[in-house]
Parts: structure tokens; sequence; C-alpha cells
């Protein structure tokens, strides 16, 4: 035990390499949320008058609602008048980039030095990608290809310009803006995001990704994410975020909403990064995530896959609404809690048609001083006739001071539907830590190896470029962890 | 190649090793035997490096090196090699990908280049047949599910692997069925060589009938009470460990 709880001390002790800070101008509002700053971001954005009402409506609801405290977190009160609702790189006075041959220099050093790069020569091949940096979308790449297929993928201010009809139609139509605390304030201050629609039968023929930075301090990051699959099509999504190290915590509440239509194919993918904080718990994102697909059309299908490796507070549940008949709902999770972050994590599935499936694999691991929380609802309703669910949910603990918990809802209103609730709780040992030694094997690298074997069912799910690289952000976010 | 002086080691407060001295020269096979509880376990644990175990007293040089002093990767590196008594499951982890990391973090120890997976898949079914181990266990995770019999011969499957210069074989017979204990003991015969050696510990005498010892050593309450030739495991299955627990040979 004891030389359990030595090995493990020193294993606790990580670094995050994506801490720097780019120094670069930016037009950022004073702190503060009233109905100025509410008009001021829609202004900026040049929005038509319905989406500004449709703000001040949330915004006005807001004031009314209260923070929930039901999560398995603790945190101090957030100031939300402490914290600037908008932030944008570049001088005020300066028009926003045309393309990413007037982005500033400094803002693609950025994103190379995070792995994404931007600009034509070094592009990831295959994958486009939409770089968000505080509050706004800096660039996109692969635009005219896409273009070719009828597929459209832009900042969501651009889409508010360019495909106002799109927005109008689905916008709030998954997430509505009563939806909860975080939604709402959201609805009200969102800045940017990335926007995706998938034509009629095309298969999208790149990856797409977005990569959201938040760099600015005391600024809060309100994106909103809106993806669409028309009847038959399919695409593969990606998110990355990373943020600088900071000693103060930054605010992160951001939407995603997706519509599959009839036999459309959704897969969204996350791999968060963002700064966890330190060992005692001091900064660190609080990622307050409003995820939710809705499967509108019959045999339409969406997968979520999360690895979620940073933030200090997560509370994030991506869930399904399995409305047409013979829809497929997805959630694969990987979520680590080390050194004092804390996670509450886990979805909903939401059963309303005919034989509708679902499948949720979760994994929980939980080290240094980490708690991690599982919670999922899995809901059939009266009409899901033949409906069936299979969940599965694993937590792996490392060393003695972290904590795992899982809180599983299960309403079962229609008797022909089956539901499956599989859980286990293991302890990386010191016997597994030592037979790997005693065969060569450094201590990290074998908890790395049973963290990755443990984690491989979701790790399989991601896209093949970027399963490596949750597996390599798995090592490094474990790195000195147990040493 | 090994000498262990007046080792003194305990676990949690109790001392279990009150005094080993063990002299293990390349080419020899030596053998341990001893009641439950005398210390055999302790002894193959702290030779390879188990933190738990606390060293009191006397010194371990193996090759001319401190071997307290090395870190239990960097011992197996250096090629004393442990087959544990209870092998370790290691659930979601493929024992081939094992294998593949535990041979290359010995080949690099030694500045040879790590073998790909093409190279390593060819080392492996040389040294599977060796050991008539059914290859689809290695498409599984580490132990888990393995069989008594199934785990010992994955051990020495390991120790082919390792090709190590001193193995310290921990109870491997325990558990087998008869038609198991030969193809373990016909595997670590075959990797018996003139510049290495191997130190088997059991409790029974019926593995030495397959692996033959140029010595064997009688260890009770912490103590190597007597040494001699193979003759003398004959001697103990005869009379029983109560020969020597009843006093008579108390030499102390």
């Amino acid at each position: 035990m004891s030389a359990d709880t030595e090995t493990i001390d020193r294993f606790v002790a990580q670094e995050y390499k994506w801490g720097f800070y780019t120094d670069i101008e930016a037009d950022t509002l004073p702190p503060g949320l009233d109905e100025d700053v509410v008009r001021h971001i829609s202004a900026k954005k040049n929005e038509p008058e319905w989406l500004l009402e449709w703000r001040l409506k949330a915004f006005r609801l807001w004031q009314t609602m209260e923070e929930p405290h039901w999560p398995q977190v603790k945190y101090d009160p957030i100031d939300y008048q402490a914290v600037s609702y908008y932030s944008a790189p570049g001088a005020k006075d300066k028009d926003r980039p045309k393309s990413l041959d007037e982005v500033d220099p400094k803002l693609l050093e950025t994103y190379e030095k995070l792995g994404v790069p931007l600009h034509e020569r070094a592009r990831l091949a295959g994958v486009a990608v939409d770089a968000v940096f505080d509050s706004v979308s800096v660039g996109t790449t692969h635009k005219e290809e896409l273009a070719k297929h009828g597929v459209i993928f832009c900042s969501f201010s651009e889409a508010v310009q360019e495909h106002p009809e799109l927005i109008k139609k689905y916008l709030g139509t998954v997430v509505p803006y009563t939806d909860n605390f975080f939604a709402t304030l959201n609805s009200a201050v969102f800045s940017d995001g990335s926007f995706v629609y998938i034509p009629k039968g095309v298969r999208c023929p790149l990856e797409l990704s977005t990569y959201f930075r938040i760099n600015a301090a005391e600024t809060g990051q309100f994106e909103r994410t809106l993806i669409i699959a028309d009847e038959g099509s399919h695409v593969s999504y990606l998110e990355g975020c990373t943020a600088p190290m900071r000693d103060e915590n930054q605010l992160h509440a951001a939407v995603v909403e997706l519509v599959a239509l009839g036999d459309a194919e959704i897969k969204y993918s996350t791999v968060q990064n963002w700064y966890p904080g330190d060992e005692d718990g001091n900064g660190g994102i609080y990622n307050f995530v409003t995820k939710r697909g809705i499967c509108k059309g019959a045999r339409s299908k969406i997968c979520w896959t999360q690895v979620e490796t940073g933030s200090a507070i997560t509370w994030k549940y991506p869930s399904v609404i399995l409305r047409g008949d013979d829809s497929v709902g997805e959630f694969y999770s990987v979520a680590l809690a080390n050194l004092a972050q804390q996670a509450d994590t886990g979805t909903k599935m939401i059963h309303l048609g005919k034989n509708t499936r679902s499948t949720v694999i979760s994994k929980g691991i939980s080290a240094g001083k980490g708690q991690n929380s599982y919670r999922g609802l899995v809901q059939m309703g009266k009409n899901a006739t033949n409906a069936r669910n299979y969940t599965q949910c694993d937590s792996l603990l490392i060393g003695s001071r972290c904590g795992a918990h899982t809180f599983p809802y299960i309403e079962v209103k229609n008797p022909s539907a089956q539901v499956e609730h599989e859980a286990t709780t293991s302890k990386i040992g010191e016997d597994q830590i030592f037979y790997c030694n005693a065969r060569g094997i450094e201590t990290q690298d074998a908890v790395n190896m049973i963290v990755n074997g443990f984690c491989k069912e979701v790790f399989r799910e991601l896209p093949m470029e970027f399963a490596m690289e949750a597996q390599a952000l798995m090592d490094v976010s474990l790195e000195g962890s147990v040493g | 190649m090994l000498e262990i002086k007046n080792l003194k080691a305990g676990v949690e407060g109790r001392d279990i090793l009150k005094g080993i001295d063990l002299t293990i020269n390349a080419g020899e096979v030596h053998a341990i035997m001893g009641p439950n509880g005398s210390g055999k376990s302790t002894l193959a644990q702290v030779l390879a490096g188990r933190e738990a175990f606390n060293v009191a007293e006397g010194s371990v040089m193996y090759k001319g090196q401190d071997l307290l002093e090395l870190a239990p990767e960097v011992r197996v590196r250096e090629g004393l090699f442990l087959a544990f008594q209870y092998p370790v499951e290691i659930p979601g982890v493929n024992t081939t990908y094992f294998l593949r990391a535990a041979v290359n973090a010995v080949r690099e120890h030694h500045g040879e280049a790590a073998l790909n997976a093409v190279d390593f898949l060819k080392l492996m079914r040389e040294k599977i047949e060796l050991l008539q181990l059914d290859e689809a266990l290695l498409k599984r995770s580490v132990n888990e599910g393995f069989s008594g019999g199934e785990k010992k011969r994955a051990e020495i499957l390991q120790m082919a692997l390792l090709d190590p210069t001193m193995a310290v074989l921990d109870e491997t017979d325990s558990g087998l069925d008869i038609d198991a204990l030969k193809v373990v003991a016909n595997g670590v015969n075959q990797l018996k060589r003139a510049d290495n050696a191997q130190l088997i510990i059991t409790h029974y005498q019926r593995l030495l009938d397959y692996i033959v010892p140029d010595f064997v050593h009688v260890l009770y309450d912490g103590r190597i009470v007597k040494s001699g030739g193979k003759e003398l495991a004959h001697e103990l299955e005869e009379k029983g460990y109560d020969w020597i627990t009843n006093g008579e040979l108390q030499t102390a």
C-alpha cells in the first residue's frame, strides 16, 4: 500500500504542453454582462434583427435562472460580471480577414505550434479545419474543395450572413434557448463556432474539424456549433481544444446541436484538452457544455465519441434524441480526472421511435485527487417499441486519493424495450505495475499501457488520424502521475 | 554470477529472511526447497526488486553489480528474470503487445534496435513451438482468463523471449498437471546454457525429476539449513519436511 501510494504520488506532477499564450492585439469587451453587451456582440456580427431578439429573449430568461448545483463537482461561485464576453484577435477598427492569406501570422504560428497548420502548404491532408480563437473563427481550410460537393463548412457568423435560412430553420431546435442555465447563457452571448451542412446523399469527402483556442485572459468562450446532415448524407466531425495556463479559472460554455435527417449519419468526436489547472486546483477551464443531437429521420445515426483529458471542471452530457424509427445513437467516452480535476459527464439516450437502438460505453479514469462521475439517462418513451440500450460503464482508479462515481438513471415506459447496464470498477494495482517492471517495462509505460488497454474500445471509434493523437494525449496527461 | 551474503529481509515489520548465503555460478542449476512459510517466495521477490519487501541487512551481487541498488526493470534488462508464482492479469493489454514491449525494453537497454512487429512475430513463433503454447492465447489480454497451466507456460515463454542469464522460477510447478509440468520443464531445460544459470524454487520434489539441479538447498525459517546435490531432493521427498522441522538438521 505505502509503496503504491508513493509511486502514484510521483506520477501526479504533469506538464501541460499547450499552456503558452499568444501576445496579440485584441478587441476585447470589458468584463460584465448586460443587454448592451448582448446587443454589442450581435452588432459586431452584423446580425439580423430576429437573431438579436432571440439572444435577448435568452438573456432575459437567463437572468431569472439559477446555476445548477446537482453535479458531483465543487467550485467557488462564478462571478458572471467578472468575465469578458467577447474577444477577437486584431485591432478594433480593422475588418475581419477575408481569407487565410490575410490572417495575422502570429495566429497562424499559434495554430502551427498546436499542431494544426492552417496555411495551404502544410494543411492536414484529408481534414478541413475551422480555427476558432477566443470569440471568433480565424479561418477555415479546404473550403473550395468542400464547396464542389455542396458541403457548407464555415464559421457560425459567416453562416448567419450567407445561409440565414438554414440558421433560422435549425438554430435552437435541438437545444432550445430555454434548455438550461449554461445553454441559455450561451444563446445570449455566443460569439462564433462552426456551421456544417451536408446536402442530400452526399458523403462528406473530408474529415471536418474545429480547433478551439482560448487565449485572452478573463474571457469566456461561448461557441455554438450546428451540424445538419440532410437525408442520406454522412459526415465525420472532430473538435479539439486547448488554452494557456493561467492561475484564474476561465469559463467555457458551448452549445452543439446536431440534426440527422432520414438515413443520415453524423459522427462527432471530441478531443478536449483544455488547461486542467494545477494539482492544488488553481486555474483551469470550467467546461459547461450542452451537446445534443436529434436523429430526426428514420434509420439515421448519431455517434458521439469524446476523449476528455483537460478542464478543471467538466460538465457535459452529449445526448441523442432517437425520434426516427430504427435510428441509432452511440456514445463512447473516455474521461480522465487527474490532479484536482473534477468531471461529471455522461450521456442521455432518449428513445422515442420504434426499434431505436443505443450503445453507451463510458470509461472513467481517476488519478491524483481527481473525481470522476458518470451520469447517464436512458429513457424509453411509450412509443419506443422494441427499443434497446446497452450501457457499459467502467472506472479505473490510479492511486488512493481519487474517486469514481456512477449515477445511472433508467426510465422505461414501453414494456417491449430492453435496457442493459453493466459497470465495473478496477484499480491499477501495485502488483500489475511490478509485474510490468519485472518484464523490463518502466512504471510510466506500464501505466500508459494499462490505461490505453482500458480505453481501447473508445479510441478505436475515433477517426484514424486522431486515435493515435488521443492515445499520445492520454500518455502526456498521465505523465508523472505514477512514476 | 549471483552472490547472496547474509541477506535479511522482511515485509511489514515481519522478519522473513534471517541471513541467506548463496552463490550461483554460470552453468549451474540450483534448487531451493522448503516448507510453506520458510521464505522461498520472499527470496524470489527480493531478488526481483519488489518494493514492499525491505532488506535489513546483507548484500546481493549480480554480475559484479550491487543488485539491490538496481530498479526492478533494470534488473531484468540486465538478465535477472523472475517467473512468477502467481502471474498477474492485466485486462485490456494484448499479450503480444506486452511481450514485444518487454523484449524491446531489454533490447534497447543493450543498445540493440527495437524489433518491428514482423520480426517479433517470427521470434515469438519459434519460442511458442518450443513450449507447445496455443497461439490463440497471444491474442488475449495478458494472463486474463488463462488457466493455471497456461499462465505458467506463458511465464516460460516470456523467459524464452527475454533470454535471461539468471532465471529465478518461483514455484513454477504449482498447479500444473504432469503433462504441463513436462512441457514447462522441457522448455526450461532447453534454455539452459553454459553461460546462464537457473534458480528453481519449489515445494515438491517432482519438478526436479524433470529439471535436474546441480545443487539443492533446503530453506527453513528464513535460513538455508542444508545444501547438497540432487540426491538431497530425493531424501527430502522420502522423509518429508518433518525431518528438518524436528530439529535433526538444525545447524543454525
